[in-house]
């Protein structure tokens, strides 16, 4: 039953370029897909490892860049005479090298951050990411600085002589997110329902317990960083090639905020979470615009309803639902219930 | 690394422990025999449960040496010493609230598990075959402990007396070959207790040696091979329980000079 | 070496205001626990309030000066009667996902109301600056720094001579043994938010006509005060303040000496480098505030 639905949900996804006429709808939803990969990223570190994590966007930037240079080439000088250039590469390799860059930059960050805890974590993250983006700014020789890395060029696949497909138009670019977006979910689902994810989980709930049972803290928040960081790096790859511009702004703290408010009100610790609260928070900036709502109005809204939900649905949206739903059907409670596969699916 | 049937498991020499101005432990030496029940007993703030952190790697001792089975634990951190089969609980209770009792065993079953990165990411039939395994397992130790009609069941909505039973079966998951149990019936009634005086029989039965921290005396004279009195960080005597009940030192610790005064 | 000498001065003028940013945090943060992402508004607030109340309404300058203050402290304790009381036994986690909506809600209605452009206050100073030798100070900064000085000293007293400060230096060593010796701890909470809140936008209302005024000049001030406060280690007042200065005398040298863009990444790296090397701060006194 419950596969049914998934693959009737993934194949009216899969249609969706076929019968969508409007282009800035499918616009909408190919910046939404990358959005929600992000928070599917975010909800590893946040919702299962239990790390509020505050620096995010740098990861997503820091593929983003990664990748456009990459594919652009550059030229710097690291030292007055000692110039250091690349030149233009594939997209695909600057795709993978963007992922892998933002993972590395994961472990990097990482390492350093938990080494601290509680708000002092949360806040030396968010200062990561500040001196990332002020160095993205001021760099201009390697990034533009504000001037933005323009013309970046978009991903061509296939066999050289046979054919090639070009991600340039809006459609292919849906389906390149969305088959990124549920790779994404599919490796999170196997992470979070494995050994590892349960260590993940012990981290949240209980540390002293969890090390007490022998889950090696260290080790396994740098891996929930390590694989967070990279799914993010991989969507900033996906936004620079499709956008095919890319300026600091892209490390700007709003964006984590964004993804933030998006695995929180979506639920966090759940593999729908981030997907609903991606999908809300990513449409209903155009509702509101097409009801001539302006954009500080729309952002009022979205830190009320913030408190709103932690307020009055803590665990989130998708928890909520779940309970409610449950509490519908509820039939004599029984002790001897379905085990492990119905909690942990979670 | 061995183990000697008759001899020491667990070695603590010279254990000095210092916080700030105060020394929570001094000097503390003493040994933990293959297959026994060893009780730490002693007043509040006596340093048992200090002790304990020191042991399983929570707090850096100021001078001392632990070894287990020969292999050196100071400095060690509480995930390593796990592995080396030294298990602890907690004294305030301690379980993964949010997760059901199945699941908390199940976390408590990680070092059981020897799933890599890449078999996980591939979905390889190892895993799957493995999931089913720790189950198996899980099941089994909530059987052994008498929770598993609570399988499902939150651990926050656990009674008191089950919380801390779902204590233990999380830390035999652990596999221990030396389990230090910290106060592990403090709050029980005494049906609750006497039950888990014939399972804590049971895990011994096991082939696992118990180091316990314990102020219920009933409890700790009866499942006792050796008893050790700690007071101000130091062991003021040490004997089978019947020589600690009566010896004077004890009873001034616990019960002040003017007790043992009036017993005369 | 006048250049340095410039520099020095204005990183002392400038100090001043971080640090009153700096103890306001210190306070809320330490005494509540809670990581207040709105201390930023706060200041903003303050530096509209003497926009709203010397530009729009034509008061004087000197008056509007404490009525902002005076609001901001009004705002804070409203801040937390609504939003923080709920809260009290949550995680940390969840205030600061609640801190990050109000964040959000206040600079945007600010946005609002407002408008993005900047706005200038005008101060009743002379505008030559006063020449001391070879540097030179203008009288609005000197001012600024006089006022500051004196809320610092204010705070102090307040903490450590009051009753209602020994309540807080109380609630902070420990809450619970606070609350059996009868310190009404809401109470105290809402007076921590109101005067940290006071003091942010004392900072703001005294730098507003300085620099101007638009809607996201909180953000930076916000991470900032949180730079100064790890630095100065949690709770600490002398360790705020001299922890403002040294963030001051950071970025004017980095600005000076490195690369004006830079400047703002100071604090930045200060937290990074403090945190990771001694993290609890160059100051830290755990056991006492004041």
């Amino acid at each position: 039953m419950k596969r049914g639905l998934a693959i009737a949900w993934l194949l009216f996804l899969a249609s969706v370029p076929v019968w969508l006429d409007d282009l800035y709808v499918l616009h909408v939803l190919i910046i939404t897909g990358i959005f929600i990969i992000a928070a599917m990223s975010l909800n590893l570190l946040l919702g299962y490892t239990g790390q509020l994590s505050l620096g995010h966007v740098a990861f997503f930037g820091i593929g983003a860049y990664t990748s456009s240079l990459t594919t652009l080439g550059f030229s710097v000088h690291l030292l007055p005479d000692w110039q250091v250039s690349a030149d233009p590469r594939p997209v695909w390799l600057g795709m993978l090298l963007g992922t892998l860059v933002a993972g590395l930059a994961g472990w990097a960050i990482g390492k350093v951050s938990f080494k601290v805890r509680g708000a002092y974590f949360v806040i030396v993250t968010v200062s990561f990411a500040e001196v990332i983006r002020l160095v993205a700014l001021n760099w201009v020789e390697l990034t533009q600085g504000p001037m933005a890395l323009n013309n970046i060029p978009y991903l061509r696949l296939g066999v050289p002589g046979l054919f090639e497909i070009s991600f340039l138009r809006k459609p292919a670019n849906y389906y390149l997110v969305l088959a990124v977006a549920i790779l994404s979910y599919i490796v999170i689902r196997r992470l979070v329902h494995s050994r590892a994810g349960r260590a993940m989980i012990a981290l949240r709930e209980n540390e002293p317990l969890a090390a007490s049972v022998g889950v090696d803290v260290t080790r396994y928040l740098v891996l929930a960083t390590v694989v967070s960081a990279a799914m993010a790096g991989a969507a900033g790859t996906l936004y620079a090639h499709y956008v095919r511009i890319v300026d600091p702004d892209v490390f700007l703290f709003i964006y984590t905020v964004t993804m933030v408010i998006m695995v929180v009100t979506g639920g966090k610790g759940t593999l729908a979470g981030p997907v609903v609260g991606g999908l809300i928070f990513g449409l209903l900036p155009e509702t509101l615009r097409t009801l001539e709502i302006r954009a500080e109005t729309q952002w009022v809204i979205y830190g009320v309803l913030m408190v709103l939900v932690v307020y009055f649905l803590p665990e989130g949206i998708v928890p909520a639902l779940r309970n409610w739903w449950k509490g519908r059907q509820q039939s004599p409670p029984n002790a001897l219930a379905a085990p492990a596969g119905t909690e942990a699916a979670r | 690394m061995s183990a000697d049937p008759k001899g020491a498991e667990l070695l603590v020499d010279g254990l000095t422990i210092r916080f700030g101005g105060l020394t929570a432990v001094e000097g503390l030496s003493f040994e933990v025999r293959t297959g026994e029940v060893l009780s730490l007993i002693g007043p509040n703030g006596a340093g048992k449960t200090t002790a304990f952190n020191a042991i399983t790697g929570y707090i850096e001792p100021d001078s001392g040496t632990i070894a287990y089975r020969g292999a050196r634990l100071n400095g060690l951190k509480p995930n390593k010493i796990a592995e080396l089969g030294v298990v602890r609980t907690f004294q305030k209770t301690s379980v993964f609230m949010g997760q059901s009792v199945f699941e908390n065993v199940l976390l408590g079953l990680h070092l059981a598990s020897k799933q890599g990165p890449l078999a996980i990411l591939f979905a390889l039939p190892s895993v799957a075959r493995e999931e089913k395994a720790l189950a198996e397992e899980a099941r089994r130790i909530l059987k052994f402990v008498g929770l598993e009609e609570r399988s499902a069941q939150l651990a926050s909505a656990l009674p008191y007396g089950d919380l801390r039973l779902l204590e233990v079966a999380i830390a035999l998951a652990a596999k221990p070959k030396l389990l230090l149990l910290d106060e592990p019936v403090s709050g029980m009634n005494p049906t609750e207790t006497a039950s888990f005086m014939s399972r804590l029989a049971r895990i011994r039965a096991l082939g696992i040696t118990v180091l316990l921290v314990e102020h219920d005396m009933k409890m700790v004279m009866g499942v006792s091979d050796r008893v050790i009195c700690l007071n101000h960080g130091r062991i003021i005597a040490s004997g089978s329980p019947a020589e600690i009940q009566t010896d004077p030192e004890v009873i001034r610790a616990y019960l002040g000079e003017r007790y043992v005064r009036a017993r005369g | 070496m006048d250049q340095f000498l410039q520099h020095a001065l204005n990183a002392l003028i400038l100090g001043g205001t971080y640090a009153l940013l700096g103890i306001g945090l210190t306070l809320i943060f330490g005494i509540m626990r809670v990581v207040n992402f709105a201390h930023g508004e706060l200041y903003a607030f303050g530096a509209y309030m003497m926009y709203l109340w010397v530009m729009v309404l034509g008061a004087n300058f000197y008056l509007a000066l404490p009525l902002a203050v005076l609001l901001g402290v009004a705002l804070g304790a409203v801040i937390e009667l609504v939003l923080l009381r709920r809260l009290r036994g949550a995680d940390i986690d969840t205030t600061m996902l609640v801190m990050i909506g109000a964040w959000i809600a206040l600079q945007n209605t600010e946005q609002l109301v407002w408008s993005g452009v900047a706005k200038s206050i005008n101060a009743p100073f002379p505008s030559s600056p006063l020449v001391l030798g070879s540097v030179s100070v203008s009288w609005n900064r000197l001012f600024v720094f006089v006022v500051a000085l004196t809320l610092i000293a204010a705070t102090y007293a307040v903490i450590n001579r009051t009753k209602l400060g020994m309540a807080m230096r109380a609630t902070f060593q420990d809450r619970d043994t606070a609350a059996l010796m009868g310190v009404e701890i809401g109470r105290i909470h809402t007076a921590t938010f109101a005067l940290g809140s006071g003091l942010a936008a004392a900072a703001g209302a005294l730098l507003g006509p300085v620099f101007v005024v638009y809607p996201t000049m909180g953000d930076l001030a916000s991470l900032k005060a949180f730079a100064i406060v790890i630095l100065g280690g949690l709770g600490s007042i002398p360790g705020a303040t001299i922890g403002g200065f040294i963030l001051a005398f950071m970025e004017e040298l980095g600005a000076g000496y490195v690369s004006s863009g830079y400047r703002d990444a100071m604090g930045f790296l200060l937290i990074i480098v403090i945190l990771v090397l001694k993290p609890t701060g160059l100051f830290a006194q755990k056991e006492r505030i004041g």
